[in-house]
């Protein structure tokens, strides 16, 4: 049971030869859980989430989900269980919701085949779970920023197969899903993504540099710093002060909400990294 | 209407459209002639006027155009989803220009005219159009795994104006005649009097249309982004190579055979987007279908309008397309 979920393990990659973005990187995804990515921007995030995607090879280390090396699991089968929705999508050319959602059927198709009853059945599922259905005939390019995202969760999910024959964890990975929404988008997401998480049990992972998205959702946080892991554990141990200003460079305040119900970050300063012997005065953890 | 029906559905509209106009267009000319006494069994090929008309001086003509169309427009929809622009053209990475070279070079050399039984201008601009192809495509991949459509833009735009600039410097030493002739050739010409270049294209025809049968879920995917594809467990290089290399084969072909016919793979895609949506399921089929029977019919207007004055078809289809084209835009907006 340990290892169950999506796991990278002692990782290094880059894009250029000789310019490692990610070094010796271990992130632990486990099964049902809800892992959030966290670093300043050029951390090498989006890197991890598409080598734990197989989008991309690593130099060194190996990237598995259930203890199978992806490389061995083959690119079909592993997207059928590994789905990843990009930061944002603009589309060349006009397709409807529904269709966006059925693309994600593409891994369980064959060449020359079409979906089927079924596919339409799971991709119109999907559209219901992120509550997209009813724009299942308008065009994507017609959908607000908030919807398209929706939408394009929609079409991940559509590449699993019904949550009910799951004793293989199925995974969803979200590049900063939230960075272009507007506040009532961010929530709407981040109640979609707990959903999921909660009655389909649905792994999820996702890159973000908003810590309060971090404290409202994930159970789990990986500190990522210049291609390296700073510190990986529980939220709460992990929305630690002296941590945040070591990954941030920034003081901040960190208080549990009584009302929104979860640890909330506040900023205060930026930090001055050269000090570091100097306690910073203002950081500190209140909790309730 | 399920997608299995769509699929179906376009299949035989759009394929009914264009068998439709390729019948009606070689009974249309100056000369009337009647599909009773063409397919007559009873009156000997040699005394039978209408059927020595429809098979030797129009068939060639029309299933030629057909060909050509089909191929521009076909290839128009893969290289727009192959560079995710919807004003990507089978002209835009430069096959046109190399072909177009190449046939000048043949015109103002004034090579023999019969290498194996084949003219040396269709050669010549095949040869022109694979040059261009090979060129491009070794760029794109020079510093990248698999090839990247930006390089494979910028490269195909750049070798577009190089070869342009080679055509100019080529007509400025040839004499009036060849001039006359390359000019000719630039506008599109499907006077196409026997099947021997017909069969000769159909090779490489056949090769790129077996390759975009396999294509058009994978350009669906592509089209949204490459990460989409690579996630949905499309292989984004493998299938960019297959598009870029069928579509240019496709278009070298076509372009050796008419001449650079301009519009159709732009307009034609366009028009049946509007018509069948966005899924490349329904519009490749239907852009293939579509550009067939658009280009026989100009060049049906082409031999007719002003006869026995004969207008370059090229002319034809880009004073219908353009301003067509352009209406569709401001409708759209």
């Amino acid at each position: 049971m340990t290892d169950c979920g999506l796991v990278a393990n002692g990782v290094t990659f880059g894009y250029a030869r000789s310019a490692p973005v990610l070094e010796e990187v271990r992130a632990v995804v486990p099964r049902g859980g809800l892992v959030g990515i966290l670093g300043p921007n050029g951390s090498g995030k989006t890197t991890l989430l598409r080598l734990l995607a197989g989008l991309l090879s690593p130099w060194r280390g190996d990237v598995s989900l259930d203890r199978i090396n992806l490389k061995t699991l083959g690119r079909g089968a592993a997207a059928r269980r590994i789905a990843i929705v990009p930061q944002e999508t603009q589309l060349a050319f006009d397709y409807s919701v529904l269709e966006m959602a059925v693309m994600g059927r593409y891994p369980h198709l064959g060449t020359f085949e079409v979906e089927g009853p079924e596919d339409l059945a799971i991709a119109l599922d999907a559209l219901r779970a992120t509550g997209t259905a009813h724009l299942a005939s308008r065009p994507f390019n017609t959908l607000s920023g908030g919807e398209k995202q929706r939408v394009v969760i929609a079409g991940a999910l559509a590449q699993f197969n019904a949550p009910t024959a799951s004793d293989a964890t199925e995974v969803l990975l979200l590049d900063e899903p939230t960075a272009s929404l507007d506040l009532a988008y961010q929530l709407e997401i981040r109640s979609v993504l707990l959903a999921l998480n909660r009655t389909r049990g649905l792994t999820i992972a996702i890159s973000t540099h908003d810590l309060n998205l971090a404290a409202a959702l994930c159970r789990d946080l990986i500190l990522l710093d210049r291609g390296r892991v700073l510190a990986a554990g529980s939220m709460p141990a992990m929305l630690e002060p002296a941590l945040i200003r070591k990954l941030y460079d920034v003081d901040v305040d960190i208080t549990a909400h009584p009302t929104a119900g979860h640890l909330v970050v506040v900023p205060l300063a930026r930090g001055n990294m050269r000090g570091n012997t100097q306690e910073p005065r203002a950081a500190r953890r209140r909790d309730q | 209407m399920t997608i299995r029906r769509k699929i179906a559905v376009t299949w035989i509209v759009f394929g009914a459209g264009a068998v439709l106009v390729c019948v009606a267009a070689p009974l249309t000319g100056s000369t009337p002639i009647d599909l009773r006494y063409v397919f007559s069994s009873s009156i000997p090929f040699a005394d039978n006027l209408d059927a020595q008309i429809f098979f030797v001086a129009r068939l060639p003509r029309v299933l030629a155009g057909a060909m050509v169309g089909s191929a521009l427009a076909a290839s128009g929809v893969v290289f727009q989803a192959l560079l995710r622009n919807p004003l990507a053209t089978p002209f835009t990475l430069g096959v046109s220009a190399g072909a177009a070279l190449g046939a000048m070079l043949a015109l103002t050399l004034n090579l023999p005219s019969g290498i194996a039984g084949f003219s040396a201008v269709p050669i010549a601009s095949f040869a022109g159009s694979l040059g261009a192809v090979g060129i491009v495509y070794a760029l794109a991949r020079a510093r990248h795994r698999g090839i990247s459509t930006n390089v494979l833009l910028l490269a195909g735009v750049t070798l577009n104006s190089f070869f342009s600039a080679l055509i100019l410097f080529v007509q400025f030493l040839a004499d009036y005649t060849q001039t006359f002739r390359t000019v000719r050739w630039l506008m599109g010409d499907l006077d196409v009097s026997s099947y021997t270049p017909l069969v000769a294209a159909v090779p490489p025809l056949a090769l790129s249309f077996a390759a975009f049968a396999v294509l058009p879920k994978r350009m669906n995917l592509l089209s949204i982004s490459e990460e989409s594809a690579a996630s949905r467990g499309v292989d984004v290089h493998r299938t960019q190579r297959l598009a870029f290399l069928s579509a240019s084969l496709a278009t070298g072909a076509a372009v050796s055979l008419g001449g650079p016919v301009g519009f159709i793979g732009i307009v034609i895609p366009h028009l049946v987007r509007l018509i069948v949506g966005a899924d490349h399921r329904l519009v490749l089929p239907a852009s293939a279908f579509g550009g067939a029977a658009f280009l026989v019919a100009c060049d049906t207007i082409s031999r007719t309008a002003l006869s026995p004055l004969e207008v370059p078809v090229g002319v034809i289809t880009a004073i219908i397309g353009g301003p067509f084209f352009l209406w569709l835009l401001i409708r759209n907006r």
